[in-house]
């Protein structure tokens, strides 16, 4: 019994239980639903969504927001595309730039978020819309449009989509290679969270900035890395778009920043940080996938897709929390992460104790 | 046996050779041999002495509100007016920025009238100060009892219907009328338009600021009701995903869609858009302009007391040719 209560303690237990029964529910109402074809799209659309969650879910464990993080990827896109058919160069040097330019933001978003003391909600917020303005201003400047032209026909499209936006049909689905990457990235973040100290760091700084550099956790560094992390698998998703689709609309990407929000949280992520898991978190980004294509799949009134969406995120969530409390309730046990010790020495870390760091620490600058 | 490495000056000759190759000019980019084309004579802006405020509820972003405010922007330099363009979405703000443009002083203020009722403070100050106020765009049902003078402009129920009539003579039963934005009152009437010509039209919603999404909401649709036999998108970029979707999901329906740009022209010219329903934004910004300095300058009033309408108009493989060079200027 205990350790069947253990097991349900683990943050992704919740999300499990909510995929199962919605993905039963579809496999019911939705005949089309009930075919491999389909069941690879959901997972390209959870994966567009996922690549980037895994991210936002590793910073709201490390008890930060990334607001720019849908706006990004139009970024990452904009940058490589224009500047490449701008000066006719190798669409690799684009797309290298656009990396460095994306890790930049990210960059820039830690260190304010730690030099200022200011929420990284109010820090991300300002970034998503400077890079908002700037991806129309820039756009209409360079191409005289807004949105970005035709660049398949410059040199190193084809290797560069071959990437991050080919597909290969296995039967009768297509695979797309996001999803195979989106597995690869989610793999890489549970191994680093369950298996490596800087999992640690990044559990300790979510649960309590303070006691976590009192033990010598380097958190300045692990927060900036965790910002570039989201920056850097925003870029990602950008490569996938442009590649993909070829023309950017400048203005889109809006609203993806709270979907990512909506994956972690479904997947068990603690809004105030310091608990959570990679695994949840994409089974979140799949709920949200399942959920968003299983209501087109049952051919409902489409009037009402969202609200359809938002009862099945409130159930996903509802059974989470059920289930969660259910395995906490009859004794305590402590959470997975290696650093209860520390996340339990003070109560769980809010935005603003785990931001306001005053006093600079060692081994940066 | 050994393996000869490299020296050191060897490794950074072979990294330069292969940043040249990578930055070595490559085709497909911008045309940089054509010069500026723009320019040419005209007016310097300013010089006949009228300001004219342009306020539209343009969402930014969005390549439609480009060619209107292009059209608007040439026309200025045209007539030598001074234009002062401003937008907002959102329906109160707008209002301000009308009542802004007559406090101001302006000669005359050309405005969308999206959302008539909201707008009629705004537009009633500005009659009452003596401006001469035009609408464009939206609102060819109201601008007359709001007092404006005149109204270029499409109507987007008449837009969907004629959409609806050609497709109904080529035998559509099924159509799917793809809506991009939630709640849009003017996406409603062209999907309205449509089932009232066919009416076995079925609307879905997608969410048009994710191409992905759209692509794979698309996806799932065709997958599910294999009956659909066309699809009518409401701006030239969903168009481009349900391109992808109907590969995607090997569907054989036919594709048609609202509003022009340069991709777009491209897959008519090809063949795998139908064709294109255009309302000519450009066309609209420009009249707009050239009718308030026309009646500032002469007293002329278009129209013949109705609505000047600048749609639909159709683009297909007829005329693609001809339109195609001016989609490449950003003015069709």
């Amino acid at each position: 019994v205990r350790r069947s209560l253990r097991l349900l303690a683990r943050p992704e237990m919740g999300a499990l239980a909510a995929a199962v029964v919605i993905f039963v529910f579809f496999l019911l109402v939705a005949p089309s639903f009930r075919s491999a074809a389909s069941f690879f799209t959901v997972l390209y659309q959870s994966s567009t969504i996922g690549i980037v969650a895994v991210g936002v879910g590793l910073l709201m464990i490390g008890g930060e927001f990334d607001l720019s993080a849908g706006v990004i990827t139009i970024s990452a896109g904009l940058v490589n595309s224009m500047f490449c058919w701008y000066l006719g160069v190798n669409m690799w040097v684009g797309a290298l730039l656009s990396l460095a330019f994306c890790l930049f933001i990210g960059f820039l978003n830690g260190w304010l978020v730690m030099r200022t003391g200011i929420p990284s909600f109010l820090i991300t917020l300002g970034t998503f819309f400077v890079l908002q303005g700037a991806n129309l201003g820039v756009t209409k400047l360079v191409t005289g449009s807004v949105s970005s032209r035709d660049v398949s026909a410059i040199d190193g499209f084809g290797s560069l989509q071959k990437v991050f936006a080919s597909n290969f049909t296995v039967g009768s689905a297509t695979v797309w290679v996001t999803v195979l990457w989106w597995f690869l990235f989610v793999a890489l973040a549970a191994w680093t969270l369950q298996r490596t100290r800087i999992g640690n760091w990044i559990y300790a700084v979510g649960g309590s900035a303070p006691s976590a550099r009192a033990v010598g956790v380097p958190v300045v560094r692990t927060k900036i890395g965790l910002f570039m992390t989201v920056s850097f698998l925003g870029w990602f998703v950008g490569m996938h778009l442009l590649y993909r689709f070829n023309t950017l609309q400048a203005g889109n990407g809006v609203g993806n920043e709270f979907l990512y929000i909506i994956a972690a949280v479904v997947g068990g992520t603690l809004l105030t940080g310091g608990y959570g898991n990679a695994i949840g978190v994409a089974i979140g980004a799949f709920i949200f996938g399942m959920t968003s294509l299983g209501i087109v799949y049952a051919g409902w009134d489409p009037n009402w897709f969202r609200a359809f969406l938002g009862v099945m995120l409130l159930l996903a969530v509802l059974v989470n929390t059920y289930v969660k409390r259910l395995s906490t309730s009859p004794a305590a046990f402590p959470p997975e992460a290696p650093s209860s010790v520390l996340a339990s020495s003070s109560p769980p870390g809010s935005l603003s104790s785990a931001s306001a760091s005053p006093e600079k620490e060692g081994g940066r600058d | 046996m050994t393996l000869r490495l490299p020296g050191k000056r060897g490794l950074v000759a072979a990294g330069a050779v292969a940043v040249l190759t990578l930055t070595a000019c490559s085709g497909g980019g911008r045309d940089q041999s054509d010069a500026d084309s723009s320019g040419g004579g005209g007016n310097a802006p300013g010089s006949s002495g009228y300001t004219i405020a342009f306020v539209t509820h343009e969402t930014p972003g969005d390549t439609f509100w480009d060619k209107v405010r292009a059209g608007a922007e040439q026309a200025a330099k045209d007539t030598g007016v001074t234009l002062k363009y401003s937008n907002d979405p959102d329906a109160a703000k707008q209002a301000q920025l009308i009542q802004s443009a007559v406090d101001a002083k302006v000669n005359g203020i050309a405005t969308t009238l999206v959302t008539p009722d909201a707008l009629a403070g705004a537009v009633k100050s500005a009659t009452g100060a003596g401006i001469p106020v035009v609408g464009l765009n939206a609102g060819l049902d109201q601008y007359h009892k709001l007092g404006a003078l005149m109204y270029f402009g499409s109507d987007e129920s008449l837009a969907g219907t004629s959409i609806g009539k050609r497709i109904a003579g080529e035998g559509a039963k099924h159509p799917l009328c793809v809506i991009h934005q939630t709640g849009s009152v003017a996406l409603e009437a062209r999907c309205a338009g449509v089932k009232s010509a066919v009416p076995g039209t079925e609307n879905l919603q997608v969410n048009g600021a994710d191409d992905s999404a759209v692509t794979t909401t698309l996806q799932a649709k065709l997958a599910q009701d294999k009956s659909i036999d066309y699809i009518v998108t409401l701006g030239a970029p969903i168009a481009l995903d349900a391109i992808n979707a109907k590969q995607q999901a090997s569907s054989s329906a036919k594709l048609v869609t609202f509003d022009l740009n340069q991709e777009m022209a491209k897959r008519i010219k090809d063949g795998q858009v139908e064709f294109a329903i255009d309302q000519q934004p450009y066309a609209q910004g420009y009249m707009a302009v050239t009718s308030l300095y026309l009646y500032l300058k002469n007293g002329n009033d278009l129209g013949g007391g109705g609505p000047v309408l600048t749609g639909p108009s159709f683009v297909d493989k007829n005329n693609i040719d001809k339109i195609l060079p001016f989609t490449e200027k950003n003015t069709r």
